[in-house]
């Protein structure tokens, strides 16, 4: 197939965030990564949960297979077969993510979201982050507020920050000090316009294209999954 | 057994100057706003609010009421960001407790099982314990000796809560999909106020949906629509179009005080 979108790179790119994940609650957090968690249970990993983001867990064909209310999505988080995709107004280079103010949290100069669940999930079992917008004002030296822990303050056994997918690239954090480390550039993006859009110097090496969705993929994107195409309001062509 | 009912207005005259007040729901979902709006036109003040926050948060803010929110997130959930709670953060009009939201319900467990804390491990490593600094760790006794946060009991003086159905003796039952942590927030305070959509002599539907029992709650208050406009399905869903003249008025402190007063009624 051709003419293959952005947003549908990026779809594919949060699909392979939980290869291998097998019999976990996916709690992705935005369209894209929503898509991508659909994508992987509809593919390579069909042992998938997925909440309607209200309490129920719904099977491909969206009848409930479950129920998991707020009160019960705290005990999955303490127990750890979770895999959230979170959103962040800002990441650092050791994954640590803001959602809950710019500025001093005394007196921010941008209120957000709060806490909400981050230290926990973070805490507790797989964090991925999104983001839509890859910028330097999203990429940040430091973080204002630290919501979600990364890897320079992680404690306890089970820490674990696996990627960051954005508009541009996937990163990781396979390095020996965990710093943020470019694993593949989307196609038509280039690694120094990743590094210009990012406040601090990215590990390089090894850096390949973030690979295309396949037919069956594009398929499922486009006439099952999102045929209104509001993946494309999220990530521009 | 005893007949519970109250109106909303004698519910607000149990609350003091100064009283730490719990309120059910979660974001802007099945919010007690009728006992809300209730406090709103009381001339209650200095209030530690506790709460998984919605527009309660935000016109609490609004009128001057809260002297500090508890809180893991404040949304509109259809809309991210509440103005009125922003605006109280953005002048540093109010203290927060800002938590994360499994800390929150770790706390409100803790006051209800009269323990001082309970151990959680959400919170270490991030800025929760920086800018809380009353908040303490505690180290495991056994062989483990992990390091956890002491998540502090969440005391309330007031529970204010929403069902969808009551009797007149304080059983409640909810009917939508989640039940929230309302329960919780009754077993952490001392006085538990649930306004309901409808009192009902006798329940339909599964005991299981019956949240709360009537040794939970102190007063009953029917109020139709009385989450309005946040959600309380099945009864009705959240009225967005209420919810964005809310969240407009709201941004722009000229239109607010027309909108705040048709709001009250």
């Amino acid at each position: 197939m051709s003419d293959i979108t952005r947003a549908e790179v990026c779809v594919a790119a949060c699909a392979d965030l939980f290869l291998g994940a097998g019999e976990t609650l996916a709690s992705p957090m935005g369209l894209i990564p929503s898509l991508g968690a659909k994508l992987a249970r509809l593919t390579t990993e069909p042992d998938l949960l997925l909440s309607d983001g209200e309490a129920f867990l719904l099977t491909p064909e969206s009848t409930v297979e479950g129920w998991l209310p707020y009160r019960k999505v705290f005990d999955v988080v303490a127990h750890g077969r979770r895999h959230v995709v979170m959103g962040a107004n800002q990441v650092d280079r050791f994954g640590n993510q803001n959602i809950s103010a710019i500025g001093d949290h005394a007196k921010p100069t941008r209120q957000l979201l709060g806490f909400r669940g981050a230290p926990g999930n973070t805490i507790n079992h797989r964090t991925s982050y999104w983001v839509p917008r890859h910028s330097t004002r999203v990429l940040v030296e430091a973080v204002d507020v630290v919501s979600g822990v990364g890897y320079d303050r992680a404690v306890g056994p089970f820490h674990d920050i696996h990627r960051v997918v954005t508009n541009l690239a996937v990163l990781d954090f396979g390095t020996p000090d965990h710093s943020m480390r470019i694993v593949s550039v989307h196609p038509g993006v280039s690694v120094d316009e990743v590094q210009k859009q990012t406040s601090f110097p990215l590990v390089v090496q090894d850096v390949t294209e973030t690979r295309l969705p396949t037919d069956e993929e594009l398929d499922l994107i486009r006439t099952r999954l999102d045929p209104g195409s509001k993946r494309d309001k999220e990530v521009p062509q | 057994m005893r007949d519970k009912r109250m109106t909303a207005d004698e519910v607000v005259g149990e609350i003091k100057d100064g009283m730490t007040v719990g309120i059910g729901g979660w974001g802007s979902r099945r919010k007690p706003m009728t006992l809300v709006k209730a406090l709103l036109r009381s001339g209650v003040q200095d209030l530690t609010v506790v709460t998984y926050g919605g527009a309660d948060a935000g016109l609490l803010c609004a009128a001057g009421k809260v002297r500090k929110l508890v809180y893991g997130f404040v949304s509109l959930d259809s809309i991210p960001y509440d103005p009125w709670f922003k605006r109280a953060r953005e002048t540093a009009a109010i203290e927060v407790l800002e938590l994360d939201e499994g800390m929150f319900q770790t706390g409100l467990r803790a006051a209800g099982h009269r323990l001082p804390f309970l151990p959680i491990r959400a919170g270490l490593g991030s800025d929760v314990l920086k800018y809380a600094p009353e908040l303490k760790t505690v180290r495991s006794p056994y062989d483990d000796g992990e390091e956890l946060v002491a998540m502090p009991a969440l005391k309330l003086d007031v529970a204010l809560v929403h069902l969808n159905r009551a009797d007149k003796h304080g059983n409640a039952q909810y009917l939508g999909p989640d039940p929230y942590f309302d329960d919780l927030f009754c077993l952490a305070a001392d006085r538990r106020y649930v306004s309901c959509e409808q009192i009902v002599e006798t329940f339909d539907g599964p005991p299981q949906t019956l949240l709360l029992n009537r040794m939970m709650v102190d007063g009953v208050v029917e109020a139709p629509g009385g989450a309005g406009f946040t959600s309380c399905v099945p009864d009705y869903p959240r009225d967005e179009a209420l919810q964005r003249s809310y969240a407009e008025a709201a941004s722009d402190l000229e239109k607010w005080p027309e909108f705040y007063e048709r709001f009250l009624g």
